[in-house]
């Protein structure tokens, strides 16, 4: 008789549901796969390496590109590292921007993991539904930065401006359609924080959307119900982290256990699953988004009511005002040796994590009172998770590697930095 | 010399009626995937395609011509025959098939008693076509597309087979077309209301035995790339294509002539209706066109299944049902609850 052997075979990097650049090599026997190895590197462009070299300014957009479907968290994350080390005060209403912005990010990274779960398991209608709210998303990281992606608007002490009064509407030239440009500007007639308020009323809506497509859908739940199941000791032996770690039913979330920024002052509520399967992970996203809706409407209404400064007035780490420049000899100098050469951070190290999308994002910054961090570490939140991949497949079927995949929301940019 | 054209005749008129059987069907499943593109377009609020002619119209033509313009690549290690042979073997019997499907009372290439078997006979022949692509690529992706393929289609036909079962039990006939002239007589005599469990387990086979959405493994997409054909690419992937589209047009062909009366009209014996007093053709390309838009629907909605899962549904659920209705049937036809001609 011919000796029996297994099938082993690369699942991706070129593949369509391998989330970017994922080379898991999968060893199957008929469909069951005995065991799956996932490769990381491919995206590898030395973020932290190049860090060193950049003063600490200049290093956010770096940030924007780790994980790039949730910029402004990652963002946050080193900013608080160096706002820890150079005990920086950031104004509080900066600090409700970024708790603001940050749950936008929150939103905008579970509907694009929830819409890719769902192509990726078939049901492609809910991917563009989610992507329809995206937009409205992008649209607000764009009135606010100028960039609808890598923003880079998070400072060290603060964010780089204000909130703009004007939301920008589609013209004439961009959308020749009458009817169609009215419709698509109607709430974009005031400013930023109407157009937020106006998403934030229309999103429950939405989510309900996604849910009567997928929640309760038979093919969904036999897809998703019992499918890389970790148990809650498993989950923190493992080292998980955010959405996957409370789907095991764990509840930690640093943005309760371990307030930062204004969260203390925020009424919100923590979802956690039961079993620790793709279904629950995918339920507390859900739940998630509802969650983070909350907090933006919170958000909006304390920023309605209170004006004031969106940056610290450490002057030498923040840069002056345009119109000090032109009359004060002292704002001049700050700002020729803050774009030249920066601000440099006493010695000694920081860590500054923050509740990322994906789970805790932390940036472990040493300072040996230089210009330039000495060392710069990021703790990504998906690396422990896709290191479980091979224990979360095992004895599952070839089609629940993708759908266990999804479920754990991998993005390589933060994965190899 | 005349007599000559008179031997022939009957082959050329039979070529003629052939081509205008083939002609219209391949333009239909080119507008096919057009109406695809713009019906799942619209389902997730996108356009689809709207730049190549008016609105799009174009589209599939140009699509065809990208098709037929690309090389065809031949995998180095593969069996080259069988790697040819196996979009035609495909496509031939998905086109064949036509032969006995009667477009109204007078409409058909050839009449034949055992019309139903030929079409049974013909869709399992289909399967060859997708095994051997999937053998011949000799690409682990492929070979998995064709194993999943091959399960599922041989477990699905059998659930087919036995919802067609109470058909012929109703009808008493082999023969299409016999078939529907049981149905006369307007909505109500239609065998989608006595048989409609049958109807139910027969659409579904029919799904999974095109493998469409939501039982697409042998494609998977996000799973094995595009199954079976994954090392295709030009025509032998457009024949493919042409292939899948075609089995979705006769099977909802089918479905309309079993269960649906063909090429009646739903308002047969209520006069006052001339308005509705369409030719028997249009009766059958509408509701053939329901049947394909509900595919379409399926497609844009459902996830997909696990390739376990849908063995458990067509051995534990569907054949079941099938075998249970036939016994219901029988006791119907026994108690005279239905007519049997």
């Amino acid at each position: 008789m011919a000796e029996m052997k297994n099938y082993t075979f690369n699942f991706g990097p070129q593949h369509p549901a391998a989330h970017g650049v994922l080379r898991l090599i999968l060893e199957v026997e008929g469909e069951v796969v005995k065991s799956a190895d996932p490769h990381i590197g491919l995206l590898h462009r030395a973020t932290e390496k190049l860090a060193e070299t950049k003063p600490y300014l200049n290093n956010v957009g770096y940030m924007d590109r780790l994980d790039y479907v949730s910029m402004m968290c990652n963002e946050h994350g080193y900013c608080r590292a160096i706002e820890q080390l150079g005990h920086i005060e950031v104004p509080k209403r900066a600090q409700y921007i970024r708790v603001m912005f940050d749950e936008i990010t929150r939103i905008l990274n579970h509907l694009m993991c929830i819409g890719a779960s769902a192509l990726d398991l078939g049901a492609m209608s809910v991917f563009l539904y989610c992507f329809r709210e995206r937009e409205d998303l992008i649209d607000c990281y764009e009135a606010v930065s100028g960039s609808r992606m890598h923003a880079k608007y998070y400072r060290p002490g603060g964010v780089a401006r204000d909130l703009p009064e004007v939301m920008p509407i589609y013209r004439k030239e961009e959308m020749p359609s009458d009817r169609r440009r009215t419709r698509f500007n109607h709430n974009r007639q005031g400013s930023l924080l109407d157009f937020i308020q106006d998403f934030t009323e229309r999103f429950p809506a939405c989510v309900d959307e996604y849910e009567t497509l997928l929640t309760d859908n038979r093919i969904w739940r036999q897809r998703t119900v019992n499918v890389g199941v970790v148990d809650a000791q498993r989950a923190l032996d493992l080292g998980f982290t955010g959405p996957t770690l409370r789907a095991s039913g764990v509840s930690w979330d640093l943005r309760k256990t371990q307030p930062y920024a204004v969260y203390d002052e925020l009424d919100f509520e923590v979802p956690i699953g039961r079993v620790g399967d793709c279904y629950d992970r995918y339920l507390v996203r859900i739940e998630e988004m509802r969650q983070s809706n909350r907090i933006i409407q919170q958000c909006v209404d304390w920023l309605r009511q209170n004006p004031g400064p969106i940056l610290s007035d450490d002057g030498k780490i923040i840069k002056p005002k345009r119109a000090d420049m032109k009359l004060d000899m002292e704002a001049m100098i700050h700002h020729f040796k803050l774009y030249t050469e920066g601000f440099c951070l006493p010695e000694g190290e920081a860590y500054g994590a923050v509740e990322h999308p994906k789970g805790e994002f932390g940036v472990y910054l040493v300072s040996d009172g230089a210009n330039k961090p000495y060392r710069v570490k990021v703790r990504a939140a998906g690396f422990p998770h896709l290191a479980a991949m091979g224990e979360m497949c095992e004895g599952h079927m070839l089609s629940d590697v993708v759908a266990i995949l999804s479920s754990i929301d991998i993005v390589f940019g933060e994965i190899d930095r | 010399m005349n007599e000559f054209i008179t031997s022939i005749w009957p082959l050329i008129w039979m070529v003629i009626k052939i081509v205008c059987i083939v002609g219209p069907l391949l333009l239909a499943v080119a507008y096919l995937t057009f109406a695809e593109r713009k019906v799942i377009g619209y389902i997730q609020r996108r356009l689809g395609p709207n730049r190549v002619g008016l609105g799009g119209l174009l589209q599939p033509i140009a699509d065809g011509m990208k098709l037929l313009f690309k090389e065809w690549m031949i995998p180095h290690c593969s069996s080259k025959s069988l790697f040819i042979l196996a979009p035609v073997l495909s496509l031939v019997p998905a086109l064949v098939m036509w032969a006995v499907v009667p477009f109204t009372e007078t409409w058909v290439l050839s009449e034949i008693d055992a019309g139903v078997l030929f079409i049974l006979s013909m869709a399992s022949l289909g399967v060859y076509g997708i095994l051997l692509a999937g053998w011949a690529s000799n690409s682990k992706y492929a070979f998995f597309g064709a194993m999943r393929a091959c399960a599922q289609m041989i477990s699905y036909e059998i659930a087919m087979g036995f919802a067609l079962i109470g058909v012929l039990m109703v009808s008493g006939s082999l023969n299409l077309k016999t078939i529907v002239m049981h149905q006369a007589g307007g909505v109500t005599h239609w065998f989608i209301w006595p048989l409609f469990p049958m109807f139910v387990v027969y659409w579904i086979s029919a799904v999974a035995e095109t493998n469409r959405a939501p039982f697409d493994v042998a494609e998977g997409e996000s799973e094995i790339v595009a199954g079976f054909h994954v090392e295709y690419s030009g025509m032998g992937f457009a024949l493919f294509f042409l292939a899948e589209y075609a089995n979705m047009i006769i099977i909802s062909a089918l479905a309309t002539i079993m269960f649906l009366g063909g090429w009646r009209s739903p308002f047969e014996g209520i006069s006052g209706l001339p308005a509705l007093a369409l030719p028997g053709f249009v009766w059958f390309i509408l509701k053939t066109s329901l049947f394909l838009f509900i595919y379409l629907w399926f497609r844009a909605t459902l996830p997909r299944y696990r390739y376990d899962q849908i063995m458990r549904l067509g051995w534990k659920i569907l054949i079941p049902i099938a075998i249970a209705w036939i016994v219901v049937v029988g006791l119907m036809i026994q108690l005279n609850w239905i007519e049997v001609l």
